[in-house]
């Protein structure tokens, strides 16, 4: 069967003798690791739930980590892309809601308080990591209000558009002959 | 040789690689003198288009010296000539070479079988593209083979600067095509999408082919003012209603023309819906495209119009109004550009002093910035438009 993994490099071409810097940052490589880390988290609470509600002393409230597994999800996929900012927002977010949903459970008769606790604790410390990813792969498009350079003198004609428009009437016809070069057999009447 | 050598998504990395060697007695190879960075680039710099490995060299803009011939390519080129090199691999002799369509040319592409898998036929082979295409190392290097050289080259004279035959072999003939296929007429309105290096030929392109009014669609203030300087009327997609000033600006006909200069990254805001729900399926891989320029161009097209589209796209599109395609009668033409179909009447326009395509250059910079470059051009900083890199 054709897979894209199937692929080769056909011998012959250059091959890397040396390799250059990337300008990967630390900050992309924290992406895609917690990228990665929303999605194994994701799938966990949207097919085990009960073993999350287990652990903390949460039975009950499968349904809602169920979603929260497919918000991992998604915020993980989104953290892979070219959007990846995006995905980090949506996860820092999403921090906070697991923080919430951990602080309702940390009552007084949850024998399980005590992996409440550690939760909260790593939530917390994982909330510090998405908020530093995000902070530094902010996008580098100048924002809408930014000073920029016009180019109201580029117009790529040297003899000035009214020329070129007047040239264009004459080479009307000849538009015509790559018309029939392309073999277009359409004709107005 | 230094190369801009593709290693993953965002990553683009200036490497020292071996110096290509001739492999079959139709190459050629050229010392590059110019190289660009095109927005086909991007796609690929963003994994958008797939069939990449890492290691592949990236670059479909490229001019240059001769410096070594096969033995097959006999009398047709030879050592010192200048050549623009044009992105499609062509041989020449297959039938649709014969017949001028030359990116889809059946002897080029050496993994065709992935080709025919894929699209259904082989399309040429393409430098610096994904390995769909033939894998060829592209032009953004010290050194290019050229397979086909025979061929596969535009001669050049001397004495005109390199930035102003460089877009020879891609954006020139491109926007040139896209305007062309659109048989315009002397009463016609047409609409571009897409103010990046493409959208700018494309309208000079339809000024120089007669149209009546041409009017340009991008979000970007520089992009826009360059529009403007080349004689057409411009739309900021961000601030205004693209329909609702398009039918003001026809009398509420519609264009007759459309031009696709965007292609598959159309811009994602909220308020275009239909772009985040295309980016959403994107990040799933439920759809290859964002095709949002192409159902607006359906929907606002004039009927019987034509549907010209030069922006690439890769795979799958949902949700195109095939209801309103039919209906109103529409035709759309597509396709990678046939270049050598129209150098040689393009290169007698530059020699003319009709058109100089080097007001489109905003950047230029060593090879070893390229890195550097593609995100600039990628993220529209400094007013970037179109980037040239010297080896
Ligand atoms: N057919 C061919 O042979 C061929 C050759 C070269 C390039 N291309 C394709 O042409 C396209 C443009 O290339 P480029 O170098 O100009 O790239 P570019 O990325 O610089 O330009 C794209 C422009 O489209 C604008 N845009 C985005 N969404 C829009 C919308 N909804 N409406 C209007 N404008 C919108 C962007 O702001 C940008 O200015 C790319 O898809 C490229 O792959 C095709
Ligand atoms: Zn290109
Ligand atoms: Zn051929």
């Amino acid at each position: 069967m054709f897979h894209f993994s199937n692929i080769v490099r056909t011998k012959g071409d250059p091959k890397i003798v040396e390799g250059g810097p990337s300008l990967k940052q630390p900050a992309d490589q924290l992406a895609r690791a917690l990228g990665w880390f929303s999605i194994g988290l994701g799938v966990v609470e949207l097919f085990a739930p009960r073993r999350v509600t287990h652990t903390l002393g949460m039975e009950g409230h499968e349904t809602l980590v169920r979603t929260f597994g497919v918000r991992e999800i998604v915020a993980g996929i989104m953290s892979l892309s070219v959007d990846k900012n995006a995905g980090l927002w949506a996860r820092v977010g999403g921090d906070g809601l697991d923080a919430a949903a951990l602080l309702s459970g940390l009552t007084a008769d949850n024998p399980k308080k005590g992996n409440i606790a550690l939760a909260l604790l790593m939530v917390g410390g994982i909330a510090v990591l998405d908020y530093r990813a995000a902070q530094d792969t902010k996008p580098q498009r100048p924002p809408r209000d930014a000073r920029r350079k016009l180019y109201p003198n580029r117009s790529g004609f040297p003899k000035g558009i009214e020329s070129a428009r007047t040239a264009a009437r004459q080479i009307a016809a000849h538009a015509k002959t790559n018309e029939v070069k392309q073999g277009d057999e359409r004709r107005v009447p | 040789m230094k190369a801009l050598v593709w290693h993953g998504k965002e990553d683009i990395r200036c490497d020292t690689v071996t110096d290509p060697e001739i492999q079959d007695p139709r190459d050629a190879i050229i010392k590059v003198t110019s190289c660009a960075i095109c927005g086909s680039d991007l796609h690929l710099f963003h994994n958008f288009i797939p069939g990449m490995l890492p290691g592949d060299i990236m670059g479909h803009e490229t001019m240059g010296e001769v410096v070594e011939v096969g033995s097959g390519v006999d009398g047709k080129l030879k050592k010192g000539d200048r050549i623009v090199v044009p992105f499609t691999i062509i041989c020449g002799e297959c039938d649709q070479c014969k017949r001028g369509n030359f990116s889809v040319c059946e002897t080029t592409n050496r993994k065709r079988h992935l080709a025919d898998k894929v699209f259904g036929h082989t399309t040429a082979g393409l430098f610096g593209y994904t390995h769909l295409t033939g894998g060829y190392p592209g032009g953004q290097a010290e050194y290019l083979r050229v397979p086909f050289a025979d061929a596969t080259h535009i001669k050049v004279p001397p004495g005109i600067p390199d930035e102003q035959l460089l877009f020879l072999s891609d954006i020139f003939p491109t926007g040139w095509q896209a305007a062309a296929q659109c048989d315009i007429e002397p009463t016609d309105t047409v609409a571009i999408w897409g103010c990046g290096p493409v959208g700018q030929m494309a309208i000079r392109s339809a000024i120089l082919l007669g149209a009546n009014q041409v009017i340009a669609i991008d979000c970007l203030p520089e992009r826009l003012s360059m529009a403007e300087a080349g004689g057409a009327t411009t739309i900021n997609f961000e601030t205004e209603s693209v329909v609702e000033r398009l039918q003001e600006l026809t009398d509420g006909r519609g264009p007759e023309k459309c031009i696709d200069c965007v292609g598959m990254e159309a811009h994602v805001m909220p308020s275009l819906p239909d772009t985040l729900l295309d980016r959403a399926k994107q990040m799933v891989m439920a759809e290859s495209d964002r095709p949002h320029v192409l159902r607006e161009m359906i929907y606002v097209c004039r009927p019987g119009g034509i549907i010209s589209v030069a922006g690439v796209y890769s795979g799958l599109s949902d949700m195109l109004p095939m209801g309103a395609f039919m209906n109103k009668g529409l035709t759309m033409r597509t396709g990678q550009t046939h270049v050598n179909r129209w150098t040689d009447d393009l290169l007698r326009r530059i020699e003319e002093g009709e058109i100089d395509p080097s007001f489109v250059i905003t950047h230029t910079v060593p090879l070893a910035q390229g890195p550097e470059m593609y995100q600039v051009f990628r993220d529209k900083r400094d007013s970037c438009v179109k980037v040239v890199l010297k080896p």
